[in-house]
Parts: C-alpha cells; structure tokens; sequence
C-alpha cells in the first residue's frame, strides 16, 4: 500500500508527457511519433516493410499497422516500440479499419481484390471477401454492422453485411476511390475519389447518393487536386480532406457540403489525425517528407515538422 | 538646444507637408508594391508553397513571401524620393536657406533623414492594411515587433538617399539613380526570392545578394515579422547606416563635400 502511494506520488510529480501523434513512413519502414505539444518527432520506431495504413486498439494499449511489403499486420506495443507479433492479413495490405468490438480488422488486400477479416484474438482470419480490383479504402459504421471496401480499379464502394460477411451493396464513384468513412452517426457514409476529383456522400440506410462535393484550388491544375484522406471535427460539422499533390487541404461544410477554405501544406498531402480535443490536425506529406500541423479553429497552418520519407498515415495516442 | 528641436519639427514639418500635398505620390508609393503583391505574386502563386527556411514554420504562399521584400520596396522608394527632393531644393535655392541654419550639418541632415523615415513607415503600414484586407495577414505580434525593424531599415535607406543626392548635381540625373541604385538593389536582394534560390542559379549571384544590404534590411523585417530575430541581418543594417550616414555627412561637408564645388 506505501509502495503504491509513493509511486502514485511519483507518478504525479513526473510531468505528464504529452499526447503523441503516430506517423508511419512508407519508405523509412519506420514511425514516427510527435509530441503535441512541442510538435517534435520524440521517437523513431523500427516496423516491417512499407508501413501504410496505422491504427491503435480502443484502449490504445496495442498499434497495427499494414506492413505491406511485409504481407502482415504487425501488433507493436506503444510503450516499448517493439513488435508483439504478426497477424496475418492476405497479401498486400494497404488500409483496414477496427471494427467497434474492437477485435476484428477489416484490411484490404489491393493485389488480391479481396477483403480479409482477422480476429486480433485468436489471430485467425475469419473471412475473405471477394471485392472490386485494388481495394484500398476502408470503413465500419458505428455500429459495426456494416462495412465499406472501395475498389480503385471497379470504382466501386463495395458494401459488406459484417454479420454474413457477404456483400450487400456495390454502388459507383468517381475514378480512383481511395479513402470511405461513415459519418453522422452511421447515417451518411463519404467516399474521396483520387482521380475523379470528388467525394460523394451516400445515404448509408439507402446506398443513395446523396450530394456529391467539388473541389477548385486557385492556380492549381484540376489534375493535380487529388482528394485522398479526410476526417471530420468535433460534432461532424466540418470534413478537413487532403487534396494530394495540389499540396492542399480543404475544409468542407459537411452540413451544406460547401468547400469553404483551402489551406496550404506539405507536398502530395494523404492522410492525417487530429489531437485529443480536435483542435489541432496533423496531416502527413509525402513527397515532401513532413507532417503539417494546422490549428482547426483559425483554419492555418502553423508548423511542419520533418519526418521520415513518404509519411503515409497518423494516429493519436493520449499518453494518460 | 530648442534651436536644434525647432529645426528639427520645422524639417520634419516640411517633409509631412510636401507629401500630403503630393496626393500622387503617396497613391503612386502604395500602388507600387500593390501591383507587385496582387498581381506579379498571383503569376507566380506557388501551389507548391516555398521550401521552409527560417523565420517561416511552414510552407507560405509566394504572396506571404515577398510582402517583407515589397515593404523593403517602399522604404527604397522612398529614401531615395526624398533624396530627390533635396537635388530639387539645391536647383531651386531653397536649400541655402536650411544649410545656413546655425546648426551643425549632420543634425539638419539627420532631421531630414527622420522625417523621410516617418514617412516611409506610415506607406507601410497603409501597405500592410491593404494586403490584409487582401487577405494577407500577419501575426498580430509581427505588426508591432516589425516597427524598430521598419525603423532601421528606413534610417539606412534614406540615408543611403541622402550620401547620393549630395553626389548628384541635377534633376535629370536622378533616373540614373533610379537604374544603377534602386533596380539592382530590389532585384539583387532576398524581396523576391530566397537566397538559396538564388544559390541555385548562380554562386556569383547568390554572393551579391549576401552582400546586398537591402537584403538584410529585407530580412530583418522578415524575422521581426514572424516576431523573431535576425542578428547578422541587424548588424549588417547598422553597419550600412553608419557607413551611408558618414559618406552623407561628407557629402554635404561644405569644407570637403561635393557641394563645395557649387
């Protein structure tokens, strides 16, 4: 019981360290973690080759990752860095998302057009889904019925019963889907189109579209405005999505789906993560090798801090 | 010594009076760096934002990038307006008037120099408010951390105009100045593009900037901007001042001074 209390005394005379951000370098095979409050990178973690999509588990005490070149989903543990083991995954993972029992991860295999789903548990793979060519994004509603794989070949977002492990639904988008995310409570579910251009808002009870967003950058070429990842603020009022190589992030009213600024950031923008309270979001760029911190309330960027090459994808971890 | 503060309200008096009076001037000294921001930088609207380096935290657009050069710009204009002036006053003969003033010489000059300056810094903050409403904005901080900044760099400037106009005996040469003095220091400087763009062209070109001190008023502006702090471009800038100060004193030596000769 003393030992107990004096460490507990410890514990709250040691500063509290800050929240980090998770970024994973695709071409490093490395993460890098930043501390939000000095917006450094405080740690450099080994992991498999091409590390891509990155995930922690809801209690953040275990982060996935998609070793792509690896074929494997690496389980490392956040305190030490080190990698507990592998999960399999099919061939290929590039994106996945956990489920809300948060044990089962839907991953998508692009080489093999399939969706594979894996017990974190048992380490098994429970299901293997037959998608559209190059699956890539990933998405669950909110309550885990229901899941999305798009296809960047099919142009497809590809509709999945979680419960038969069946698909229920296909419905078209714009060329090259790339990232899906259901929004609103379950109730609309977004898919960004790379090459296309867009995103389109799907009603999620109906698969109808239901709008489909634009994006314009000043004295940027339309070729080059490449939405790719997006997240939403607090409340779901407002998309922040990641405009590619036009080297921009847009803010989309996600009540009257209006583009309603642009911010400038690194080069080929592609996915991001805000911190705890959503009032800072970190985007990763690839081709310039940064991750742009920008203050969600004032719409601006205020910092880049350098990473590995190619940053790929981020993820929050609060530290207590 | 209310001699001495008389003729110096009475000089600084003199320039606030001209320039309100020279409505043209004052819409020609903000239209100037207006075209360039609004309308050069839009050509140039770096989608790819600028490499970092510092003061800068992140990637800029081309247009937050040169409003520290185009603010350089109107100090630049203006010292050497108000130089111009003073060949104007040698031409016309009022400037016997003020040299005769039983003052020492570097005090009238110094007047002189304070008053150009004032004016200049009002230009550029009217510049600031206009590329704000433009929407390009600074840190609120970086409006006040850059007045000193605009202050120094308007001394050295305008005195750069004074040690000249001591050197030209007529009107028409001043497009001389304008071509062998104003343009190579604007272009030959850190106000449209960073050194190491510079560098990348030419090592010869990127020296000549370095040494430019135009550049490194540019510059001090630029850190205090962002609400930081450039010591070697603060040093090179006193430096200049000293030395275009004392070349201006000289120069209007009437004893040793190219006016002796009048």
């Amino acid at each position: 019981m003393m030992l107990r209390a004096s460490l507990l005394a410890l514990c709250a005379a040691l500063p509290a360290a800050a929240d980090e951000i998770w970024v994973s370098n695709e071409k490093d095979d490395t993460i890098s973690v930043i501390d939000v409050e000095t917006l450094e990178v405080v740690r450099t973690i080994d992991v498999g080759e091409r590390p891509r999509g990155i995930t922690f588990s809801k209690d953040y005490s275990v982060l996935y990752v998609c070793a792509s070149d690896d074929d494997s989903v690496q389980v490392i543990d956040p305190e030490t860095g080190r990698v507990l083991h592998d999960l399999p995954s099919g061939e290929d993972p590039e994106q996945f998302v956990l489920a809300p029992d948060d044990r089962h991860l839907y991953i998508a295999n692009e080489d093999d057009a399939i969706t594979t789903v894996v017990d974190t548990e048992s380490r098994t793979v429970v299901a293997q889904i037959d998608v559209g060519i190059e699956p890539e994004g990933m998405a669950i509603s909110p309550d885990g019925k229901v899941a999305i794989t798009t296809s960047e070949t099919t142009n497809m977002a590809h509709w999945i019963d979680t419960e038969s492990q069946k698909l229920f639904a296909n419905t078209l988008v714009d060329s090259r889907p790339r990232h899906a995310e259901f929004v609103k409570e379950g109730s609309e579910m977004w898919v960004s189109s790379e090459i296309g251009g867009t995103i389109t808002v799907f009603d999620a009870a109906t698969q109808a579209e239901k709008s489909k967003i634009d994006f314009e950058v000043q004295g940027v070429h339309p070729d080059r405005v490449q939405p790719v990842g997006f997240e939403f603020t607090a409340g779901d009022t407002h998309a922040f999505v990641a405009l590619g190589p036009s080297n921009h992030v847009a803010v989309v009213n996600a009540e009257t789906y209006e583009v309603e600024d642009y911010i400038l950031v690194g080069r080929r923008v592609w996915h991001m993560d805000f911190n705890r309270d959503r009032s800072l979001l970190f985007t990763t760029n690839g081709v310039s090798g940064d991750v742009t911190v920008i203050d969600v309330a004032k719409r601006e960027a205020i910092k880049t801090i350098k990473v590995g090459r190619f940053p790929w994808g981020a993820a929050f971890r609060p530290t207590n | 010594m209310t001699g001495a503060l008389t003729a110096l309200f009475a000089i600084i008096a003199r320039e606030a009076l001209r320039f309100v009076h020279q409505r043209e001037r004052f819409v020609a000294a903000l239209v100037r760096p207006l075209v360039w921001l609004l309308v050069f930088a839009a050509g140039f609207r770096a989608a790819l934002g600028l490499s970092i380096t510092p003061p800068y935290q992140t990637y800029i657009t081309y247009e937050t990038y040169i409003v520290p050069g185009l603010l350089g710009m109107i100090l630049l204009f203006n010292g050497m307006q108000s130089s111009l002036s003073l060949v104007y006053d040698r031409e016309m003969g009022s400037m016997k008037v003020l040299l005769t003033a039983p003052l020492p010489r570097w005090w009238l000059l110094f007047a002189k120099l304070l008053g150009s300056t004032a004016i200049s810094i009002l230009q550029a903050y009217v510049f600031l408010a206009v590329a704000a409403v433009f929407g390009i904005r600074l840190l609120a901080v970086g409006y006040v951390a850059m007045l000193p900044a605009l202050v120094l760099a308007g001394l050295m400037l305008g005195a750069l105009g004074l040690a000249l106009s001591s050197f030209i005996k007529q009107l028409e040469n001043f497009a001389g100045v304008m071509n062998f003095v104003i343009f190579p220091m604007f272009f030959l400087s850190s106000a449209l593009y960073p050194l190491w763009k510079m560098a990348e062209s030419s090592r010869l070109l990127h020296d000549i900037c370095a040494f430019n001190p135009f550049t490194h008023a540019v510059e001090l502006i630029r850190f205090a901007a962002y609400g930081d702090f450039n010591g070697m471009a603060l040093l090179w800038t006193l430096l200049a001042l000293a030395v275009f100060g004392a070349l201006a004193v000289w120069g209007y030596d009437p004893a040793r001074g190219m006016t002796r000769a009048r």
